[in-house]
């Protein structure tokens, strides 16, 4: 029994989630049950710190890595809910149904980021993946949604298969799915063992696909642009983020002395990703499509962090997604503030007409483009002194490259709002909540710069 | 006694095709098939190996899978519904609002 006590924050979730769903029968208000939803996020994060600790024979594990990635969780379901509140996407008699599903994926994204076994890992992949299938969805009348959601679902679950034929590899080897017997193994000199390679390359597709890596990149774009806004906010940093701490955990704990073996792989990945995403980006008219290629493209800088393979370069890829989740989250408010959000034109002259939401929206398009003093610029910073620590000279200097590019579609952007005149009136929505989660987030992007201290993990 | 590489062999096998039928096929019907052949090959492989190593873990994991898989497919047929409503169809070739 005392083995539950590490579970708390799951499990209060949880049972907040099965609250929450029970009391949408009587209550049908949208900012209610927002209300209650963050309450719960922030009843789980004050528990969060306390668990420490291993439970099931070493199948779940609760340390200064979990923790952290479990508050940025929390503060990613809490963003989520503020723009749902805002948003009319998200219609007032589905509201139980939203939350509990954002809820749901992240009681899994929390599992995953806690599994020190591959059935767990594989649980809680599961149960986040298949909610953020349906959120993807949830416009059930709109055809984009769906599409979305159809290309989502059929390339995760294969994706899911993948890593399963990959989890079957290392159990025939092994004997076993936890993490440690696997670091045992190819301690002990199972490295060379040309099975072990087919095992590692699954694992390595199926994450691609997991953090949308170029080339298993191509359902992202569809699913981020056809997928509501508020919906293409959280799932571009939520199930990113929980593949990442999967992904560091499966690699970097549990392959670390392979590291030479599965090196050539992510690096081929780091530059096509970092290449791709940045190239494909130019060439988007829809904001929406382009800001999902530029997530493409920062996986591919954090993927630079998990290639060092050390501790290090995971501190580094920890603080990046820290600042990467409040200037991400904040675009996509800004995007969804806007009616049309979507179209190049509904940000003419927006710095006229809406000084306070163009000043934000610089701030995100600096912090993402790596300009002091926004936060992006320490994220990119830390994790390329991690992979220069590590000898990755060469992908550094290639990523420096791919990030200058990438200037020049985030500044247009900035040139759009700044220098063109507005050539029709475009509203805005008068949400209170999303003004404030705007604030909010250009606030920490804008501080986590001048202070990095506050978020620098290690 | 049939060897243990022979159900993994088989395991492979399947898994392969069912690879190259979810991406040959662009009937949803069909690609949603495969995707099940692809989880039950890897079922074969992980509960031979859970019964010739005398571990539980492998058939526990197998049981996720079948869970899994059934939820799966109920959500994709569920989605597969709600776009056939507006679209009138279940070729992955006429999916091409999002493209670019």
């Amino acid at each position: 029994m005392s083995e539950l006590r590490l579970l708390t924050p799951e499990i209060v979730l949880t049972v907040c989630m099965l609250g929450i769903f029970l009391s949408g029968l009587a209550i049908r208000s949208k900012g209610m049950l927002g209300l209650m939803t963050i309450a719960a996020a922030g009843v789980t994060a004050y528990l969060v710190p306390s668990a420490s600790g291993t439970a099931f024979e070493g199948m779940f594990v609760a340390d200064a890595y979990s923790s952290f990635f479990k508050l940025l969780f929390m503060l990613t379901l809490f963003l989520a809910v503020l723009l749902a509140i805002g948003s009319r996407t998200i219609r007032e008699e589905y509201a139980t149904e939203y939350y509990c599903l954002l809820m749901l994926a992240s009681i899994g994204m929390m599992f995953m980021a806690s599994a020190n076994d591959l059935i767990i890992l594989y649980v809680g992949l599961e149960l986040m993946s298949l909610s953020v299938y349906v959120l993807t969805g949830f416009q059930r009348e709109s055809r984009w949604s769906n599409e979305a959601a159809m290309k989502y679902l059929l390339l995760g679950t294969f994706a899911t298969a993948i890593l399963l034929f990959g989890i079957a590899m290392v159990y025939v080897l092994t004997g076993s799915t936890s993490i440690a017997a696997v670091a045992l193994y190819v301690m002990t000199g199972g490295n060379t063992d040309p099975v072990l390679g087919i095992a590692l390359l699954a694992i390595i597709i199926a994450f691609g696909f997991k953090i949308a890596a170029v080339p298993f990149h191509m359902w992202a774009p569809d699913a981020y642009q056809g997928a509501p806004t508020p919906v293409t906010a959280f799932m571009s940093v939520g199930p990113k983020a929980a593949a990442f701490a999967a992904f560091g955990r499966v690699l970097v704990e549990g392959f670390g002395a392979a590291w030479a073996e599965w090196a050539p792989a992510v690096t081929i990945l780091v530059v096509l990703t970092v290449a791709g995403g940045n190239l494909l980006a130019l060439r988007q008219d829809n904001v929406k499509r382009m800001f999902a290629y530029s997530s493409v493209a920062h996986a591919g800088y954090m993927l630079l962090g998990v290639l060092a393979g050390t501790i290090a370069g995971m501190q580094a890829v920890m603080t990046y997604l820290a600042i990467y989740a409040f200037m991400n989250m904040g675009v996509f408010t800004v995007m969804l503030m806007l009616e049309n959000g979507e179209e190049r034109s509904a940000y003419a002259g927006l710095a006229k007409r809406q000084p306070l939401l163009a000043g934000a929206m610089l701030i995100f398009l600096f912090s993402l483009t790596g300009i002091p003093p926004a936060g992006g610029f320490v994220g990119k910073l830390q994790v390329f002194l991690a992979a220069v620590d590590a000898g990755q000279t060469v992908l550094v200097v290639v990523a420096v490259i791919f990030s200058v590019v990438s200037a020049f579609y985030y500044l247009r952007l900035v040139g759009t709002m700044f220098m063109r005149e507005s050539e029709d009136s475009v509203s805005c929505s008068a949400s209170k909540t999303l003004l404030f989660a705007v604030i909010l987030t250009a606030f920490f992007v804008l501080l986590l710069g001048i202070f990095p201290s506050l978020v620098l993990v290690g | 006694m049939i060897p243990l590489s022979w159900y993994l062999m088989l395991g492979a096998g399947l898994f392969v095709i069912g690879m190259f039928t979810f991406l040959v096929r662009r009937n949803i019907i069909m690609m949603l098939i495969s995707l099940e052949l692809m989880l039950n090959a890897v079922n074969i492989m992980l509960i031979a190996t859970s019964h010739y190593m005398q571990d539980m873990r492998g058939q526990i994991l197998a049981f996720f899978v079948m869970a899994g898989a059934a939820a799966g497919v109920a959500i994709g047929l569920a989605i597969l519904i709600a776009a056939f409503r507006n679209r009138e169809s279940a070729n992955m070739d006429e999916f091409d609002l999002l493209k670019g």
